[in-house]
């Protein structure tokens, strides 16, 4: 069976007619595939979705209760109409999946958005053996190393040592980065109390019922914030809540903040290159290590990947699939 | 490198001027010599290396990198140096010290420079490897003044910023003897002739705060479209810098003939014919050029039109009022080339206003307000100067195109072409790269993500919707542009997101202000 009539996108995202789901759907479908739990691939209003119970949990978190008609767990194989679905650790944010899609001896992998990194909060990346592997882009030029986290972590400690009487806030996305940022600097030693933005809470409390040690994590919603670290979602910075703490160093965690002008433009001070996304070397080096007969690029740098494509000669298109937010990291 | 490559890293980021200092001051008792005496002068712009071009570069890139990948990273990130720092390839990092770094540019010859630079680029880190190429090309771009080099040592010791500041233009990279003085050791002796001192700069105003004031407290002159340049002659050296210390002698040998003084005078360099200024654009012809040919000396004569005196005859007037500093000024008799720009007749702010808005020459940027009793200050106090400009022209255009843009906007749509209506038609009239807060940039790059209906390589075509207003300084008639008309420093000053397209203006409007 071909590649493109087993899975092809549409205005609504991926479509897979065979098995009548979309993945990560961007607009209401009757029946959707999940692959992790940021808003812009898990969205509210599907008839049905199937997805990690982690990644369910996060959308009932995120959204209520009623965010779909019904729900299913996501098993390691499952057959869905014409057509047989897997989810495999995707190892972005706990409870990340790649989505496998067989039929007809042709097996497509959706990777959503992945990393190979180590992450301390989520179970690592699971290469599957695929004939199209569709890969995102969002750091797909070869501008894009990303550090050893530990040095970055470093970099925020040495900065807390050099201004010890300035709060330290750090801008981390509330799923994943957040969890991520906090488990490094446990990693890295840090026992002292973190304070976490009002919006962290939730989801942080779910990352350590599911066992990932965050220490302790105080509010920072008091007047006066004792804690010189405080982690917060970046939208945070925009609002008055950020007024509270003074003569603040604002730090962003971020693959973003591998170039300058990013970190620039954020009006950051402490640019901290922590990501959950693949980096070049990551992301080429899985399309090698997969060697799939044909590469198909979602959202990002696409172009990036194309070339890299061309020159290792693998088959690559990009599906131009809008409305996956690049920022969103 | 690495405790270097981290500084640059950290000044590039911090914004408040006294974390900048901790952070210079920190660095500067943690590094030993000579390293942190070649990290000052680099930071102070005081260190003459080899300048590597951006081609020599590019050429050394495209060895290592696939020539489409290396376009396409250039094309994001939007700095050269910084993108080649990222994309070099991982070699055996063996931290060499900014010495030897500094040694390589210093000493190294034409030939072999490119091996030389290649071979670095291998031992270093990304974040090295950045903070190489940056003073390689020249271009720290940390916002690190000397005055607050200054302040930095003065924290570190002793001697005080103005004992500091009194030795400063004698010594030599990597300061050595600064640094024992500091420790403890012998003050170093002062061998600088004709420096440079650090300038007092003004702040815009308009009417609205300007009747706040009482115009008999103020002097008033035109604002002249040159360059602000301090002209020194002291113990027979004479020197031209720029308003950032920068030294422009070579370039304009006709002016340093006319500085027949003793003292250190502060001013416009303009290009004039025959008593007239001639427009910006005739001095950038002189401007940057390592020799002047006697055609370019004859063709466009440089002077000097001055308006303030920092010394006179080895007396310092940097503390006494303006009025008193103006009467020396006004005293002497510089010659043909040199002249002392006029202070304007008004009694109120209306009077200066109806002067501003008609001004005798078209190369008048408006006007400047000084004071009577300030005392000359370095930097840019609040009040006692200001500059008045001429108000823009504006009309209502599209945006038609949008491309990213580099340096710091890079990543987002910032390029901006715009069009007026022509019959209709949309037909473009110029383009804005600045004029909106980070704030309208994510919200004008979000529009262009939203409303591209074709893409031609870089630069997005947009769904004719979004009504800016562009404000512009001057309009010429221009062969090479099909409006016919090209701006002058054209930039967004309003998004009218509320303006329906098809209210916005025609050519025949912009046509009309020639």
């Amino acid at each position: 069976m071909r590649a493109d009539s087993i899975l092809f996108p549409t205005e609504a995202g991926l479509f897979c007619p065979e098995g009548g789901f979309h993945i990560d759907p961007l607009r209401p479908v009757e029946r959707a595939l999940i692959t992790h739990g940021h808003s812009d691939h898990a969205r509210f209003g599907h008839g049905a979705v199937m997805a990690t119970a982690e990644t369910l949990e996060i959308m009932r978190l995120r959204m209520g209760d009623g965010f779909a008609g019904a729900t299913q767990l996501a098993e390691a194989e499952t057959r869905i109409g014409g057509v047989t679905v897997g989810f495999h650790p995707a190892g972005h944010v706990l409870g990340s999946s790649q989505i496998s899609v067989e039929a007809g001896g042709c097996r497509i992998v959706v990777s959503g958005d992945y990393a190979r990194q180590p992450n301390p909060t989520c179970a690592p990346f699971q290469p599957v053996p695929c004939d199209v592997f569709v890969t995102e882009a969002t750091f797909g030029l070869p501008v894009f190393r990303f550090p050893e986290p530990s040095t970055q972590v470093a970099k925020l400690l040495a900065s807390m040592a050099e201004f010890p009487d300035r709060p330290h806030l750090v801008g981390a996305y509330a799923l994943g980065k957040a969890q991520h940022v906090i488990a490094l600097l446990r990693e890295a030693g840090y026992d002292a109390p973190i304070a976490i933005h009002g919006a962290l809470k939730a989801l942080c409390d779910f990352y350590t019922s599911r066992g990932i040690d965050l220490g302790a994590l105080v509010p920072a919603t008091a007047e006066d914030v004792a804690a010189q670290l405080v982690i917060a979602p970046p939208s945070a910075f925009a609002s008055p809540w950020v007024q509270r703490f003074r003569d603040p160093v604002i730090g962003f965690a971020s693959g973003w903040m591998a170039v300058r002008a990013r970190a620039r433009q954020r009006g950051v001070e402490l640019p901290l290159v922590i990501s959950d996304h693949v980096d070049w070397p990551a992301l080429t080096g899985t399309l090698a290590e997969l060697a799939p007969s044909e590469v198909w690029v979602t959202h990002g740098a696409e172009e990036g990947v194309m070339r890299w494509c061309e020159l290792a000669q693998i088959p690559a298109r990009p599906l131009r699939l809008v409305g996956y937010e690049d920022e969103a990291e | 490198m690495k405790g270097f490559a981290a500084l640059l890293e950290r000044l590039a980021f911090t914004p408040a001027r006294n974390a900048k200092l901790q952070l210079l001051q920190h660095y500067l008792e943690r590094t030993p010599d000579p390293d942190r005496g070649w990290a000052l002068a680099a930071l102070t712009g005081d260190l003459a290396l080899r300048r590597v071009t951006p081609s020599l570069l590019r050429a050394l890139a495209a060895e290592r990198v696939d020539a489409e990948l290396l376009a396409l990273s250039y094309d994001f990130v939007g700095d050269l140096a910084e993108t080649i720092a990222l994309v070099w390839p991982e070699g055996a990092e063996d931290d060499p010290s900014l010495s030897q770094a500094v040694a390589l540019l210093q000493g190294t010859g034409k030939a072999a420079l490119p091996g030389a630079i290649a071979a670095m680029l291998d031992r270093l880190g990304p974040s090295e490897r950045l903070a190489f190429l940056k003073l390689a090309t020249g271009n720290l771009r940390v916002g690190v003044s000397a005055r607050m080099a200054r302040m930095a040592l003065a924290a570190m010791g002793v001697p005080s910023v103005p004992e500091i500041e009194e030795i400063w233009h004698g010594l030599t990279p990597p300061y050595a003897p600064l640094f024992g003085w500091l420790g403890g050791g012998a003050r170093p002796e002062s061998a600088a002739l004709a420096p440079f001192r650090p300038v007092m700069l003004s702040t815009p105003t308009d009417l609205d705060e300007l009747r706040a004031l009482e115009p008999g407290d103020y002097f008033a002159e035109w604002k002249w479209d040159g360059i602000r340049v301090q002209a020194v002659a002291e113990g027979g050296m004479r020197r031209l810098y720029s308003r950032t210390g920068e030294d422009i002698s070579h370039a304009f040998p006709d002016v340093m003939e006319a500085m027949d003084f003793h003292g250190s005078a502060d001013g416009e360099l303009i290009v004039r014919r025959e008593g007239e200024v001639a427009p910006f654009g005739e001095l950038q012809k002189r401007l940057n050029r390592k020799t002047v040919g006697k055609g370019l000396l004859a063709s466009h004569p440089a002077g000097l039109r001055l308006y303030d005196l920092l010394l006179w005859d080895g007396r310092d007037l940097r503390a006494e009022p303006l009025e008193a500093r103006r009467r020396v000024l006004e005293a002497v008799d510089f010659g043909a080339r040199i002249d002392i720009s006029p202070l304007l007749d008004f009694a109120t702010w209306e009077d200066l206003a109806a002067l501003r808005a008609e001004p005798p020459a078209a190369v008048i940027e408006g006007v400047m307000v000084k004071r009577r009793d300030s005392a000359y200050v370095a930097g840019r106090p609040r009040g006692p100067w200001f500059k008045w400009k001429r108000d823009p022209m504006v009309v209502d255009a599209v945006l038609i195109y949008a491309q990213r843009g580099h340096g710091k906007r890079s990543g987002f749509h910032s390029d901006f072409t715009f069009g007026l209506w022509d019959g209709g038609e949309l037909v473009p009239v110029g383009k804005a790269y600045f004029g909106f807060t980070d704030a309208e940039l994510r919200e004008l790059d979000r529009f262009v993500r939203q409303n591209t209906v074709e893409r031609y390589g870089p630069v997005r075509a947009l769904a004719p919707k979004l009504v800016v207003e562009v404000a512009f300084e001057g309009l010429n008639r221009s062969a090479r542009h099909r409006s016919g008309v090209a701006m002058r420093f054209p930039r967004i000053s309003r998004i009218r997101w509320d303006k329906p397209a098809a209210e916005a203006d025609r050519l025949e409007t912009l046509e009309a202000m020639l």
